[in-house]
């Protein structure tokens, strides 16, 4: 049993990875991940990546941020402190329509890249978990998951015939570690 | 759906579109002439619906140019196979103009009698409130203060040198934009696009700073004691989100027919996000504007919301923010809404009438004492000519383009393969 984890295909160019990524689900080989240093149009699409659902996270966190602020400015200026300002009635909606858009605005930007953090796995502190640094730079790799993908040769001459520059086997994961 | 789009596509108006557009038209007269033949405050609401609708034909053609202008000072590339629309509205806009011309001399020069605090008065039909005679004369039984001082603003003379200049301005700009356009489908290369580029620029300088000056001029004198600096960027906001609406609304029925078949969703969802935006944009504006109203709390500013609280007035004052605000905020908030078809087209259509009531609120409630207002032939029949109007004259500009698409426009092939 080979103690390959991983194996990655290196390509140079984008067109020959999506040829190549074309050829594997050809042969019903589940590919793992893709990894490319910009981002390339219709790959989601290609690899049946799930949409996002941080715009759900964005509205949740929206509504969270409107309703905090609402009860805030509800207890202080009505409920526990009264004031008259400008003979204005102390339920005074349209004053609080500033803060509650503001707070709609803040709690949704920051909850959404708090979302994407742990989605992720980043956040300040933790080591970037990169399978091959090079995808940062100019390869698009392809990453295949070498356990059950049998046999590995096959893989390889696969990636080879797509175009692919070079095809790396893996024993670890992750290049980095934290 | 077709893989295989031809460049040299042309749109022939006929059929249903043009039928109902003429049958439109036809209403809109008709209803012009039953309202001056009801006589009394009816004539009155003719002239307030005819004003009403002849700015906001003026908004929409601007609003096409407006689009065409940012898109090029942009460099923006997705739009680039739809811009024979709004280029078709800025083609209309001469004609828009001379109508907003003719109506506003009409009710300039027409003139009624009406009691005014007690004493009969002569006044015109629009813009009472400061081209009244007498207003500005010292001495006068009718003589204003207020209304003297602004009277180097809100005066005839003044008034028509802006609506010409401003207007003609737009619509050269307008019409330049188009046949740089339609050039460069015949010579090909960069230089139209250059130009394109820079009359846009100056376009938008121009635009930016007398949009609000035309707005005040038109639509904000018509109650002339009271003034809000925020009405220009207000009704800035309106004419585009408006326009925009109605630049979607005819992909939407174009595509139906089986013209502009190479737009795609990904289009509809650039201009519903502009839509949704912009939206929200007229919101914030309203709401600036009425929040400092209402805060200050001043007799004289809070004069034009009081107005627009009488009973007849009120539910459609906050209706306004339900069609132009919830509507479009609720309806176009996720990214699959504004990829749906039906969708975007619904949504176009409640933004269109909810503009239509913006104009109605601003324009009605200064020229109609309160009791007299209502929703019944004048409003109805004038919407619907001005609208089969716009649409006659739009379609007809539509099919003199050789092309539906700008053949040779450097950023097509990005707009083609729009994909987001």
């Amino acid at each position: 049993m080979s103690s390959t984890k991983f194996i990655l295909g290196l390509f140079d160019d984008p067109d020959d990875m999506m040829h190549g990524i074309e050829k594997l689900q050809k042969n019903s080989i589940p590919i793992y991940d893709v990894y490319t240093p910009m981002p390339i149009h219709g790959i989601e699409d290609k690899l049946g990546v799930k949409e996002s659902r941080l715009g759900y996270a964005a509205f949740c966190f929206g509504c969270l941020g409107a309703s905090v602020i609402f009860s805030i400015l509800y207890y202080t200026l009505v409920h526990d402190w009264p004031m008259n300002v400008g003979g204005k009635p102390n339920f005074a909606i349209p004053n609080f329509v500033p803060f509650t858009f503001e707070w709609t605005i803040l709690f949704t930007a920051f909850g959404m890249t708090l979302t994407f953090f742990a989605a992720t796995h980043l956040f300040p502190g933790r080591a970037p978990r990169v399978m091959d640094l090079r995808a940062t730079d100019d390869r698009f790799v392809i990453a295949i998951n070498a356990k059950g993908n049998i046999p590995h040769e096959d893989i390889t001459n696969l990636l080879k015939e797509a175009g692919a520059v070079e095809v790396k086997h893996n024993n670890r994961k992750y290049v980095s570690y934290e | 759906m077709e893989t295989h789009n031809s460049l040299e596509e042309k749109f022939e108006f006929t059929g249903t579109a043009k039928t109902v557009s003429l049958i439109a038209i036809v209403l809109g007269v008709v209803a012009i002439v039953v309202g001056l033949m009801m006589g009394g405050v009816h004539v009155q609401r003719t002239f307030t619906n005819l004003l009403l609708m002849s700015y906001y034909f003026v908004c929409v053609c601007t609003a096409g140019v407006f689009f065409c202008a940012y898109q090029y000072a942009a460099q923006a590339g997705w739009s680039a196979s739809l811009i024979r629309i709004p280029q078709a509205f800025a083609k209309v806009l001469p004609f828009a103009s001379l109508i907003l011309i003719l109506v506003v001399t009409a009710g300039l020069f027409t003139t009624h009698e009406i009691e005014f605090e007690g004493h009969k008065q002569v006044v015109p039909y629009l813009y009472a409130s400061w081209a009244t005679h007498g207003l500005t004369i010292v001495g006068e039984e009718n003589y204003n203060a207020v209304i003297a001082g602004k009277s180097a603003f809100l005066n005839v003379g003044f008034f028509y040198g802006m609506l010409i200049v401003l207007l003609g301005a737009y619509s050269y700009l307008g019409l330049a934009l188009a046949k740089a356009s339609e050039n460069e489908d015949t010579v090909g290369g960069m230089s139209n696009y250059d130009k394109s580029f820079k009359l846009s620029c100056i376009f938008l300088v121009i635009f930016g700073f007398t949009f609000p000056i035309f707005a005040f001029g038109t639509i904000m004198s018509l109650e002339a004691h009271w003034f809000s600096t925020m009405f220009g960027w207000y009704n800035l906001a309106a004419m585009h989100v408006s326009g925009l609406a109605i630049i979607a609304l005819v992909i939407i029925l174009l595509r139906k027919k089986g013209n502009f078949l190479w737009l795609s969703e990904n289009h509809l969802h650039s201009l519903g996000k502009l839509m949704f935006g912009f939206s929200i944009f007229w919101t914030y504006v309203w709401f600036a504007q009425f929040f400092l109203t209402w805060y200050a709390n001043i007799p004289e500013e809070s004069v034009y919301f009081f107005r627009r609280w009488e009973p007849e007035f009120k539910w459609l004052f906050w209706l306004n923010i339900v069609v132009n605000f919830l509507a479009p905020l609720l309806l176009l908030m996720s990214r699959d809404a504004k990829r749906l078809t039906n969708r975007m087209m619904w949504t176009c259509i409640i933004l269109i009438t909810g503009h239509w009531l913006d104009y109605y609120l601003m324009t009605m409630p200064g020229t109609i004492p309160s009791e007299h207002s209502g929703f019944g032939v004048e409003e109805i029949g004038i919407f619907l000519g001005f609208a089969g109007l716009f649409t006659f004259m739009m379609l007809t500009q539509l099919s003199k383009f050789k092309s539906l698409v700008p053949k040779k426009h450097p950023f097509l092939q990005e707009s083609l393969h729009h994909h987001i």
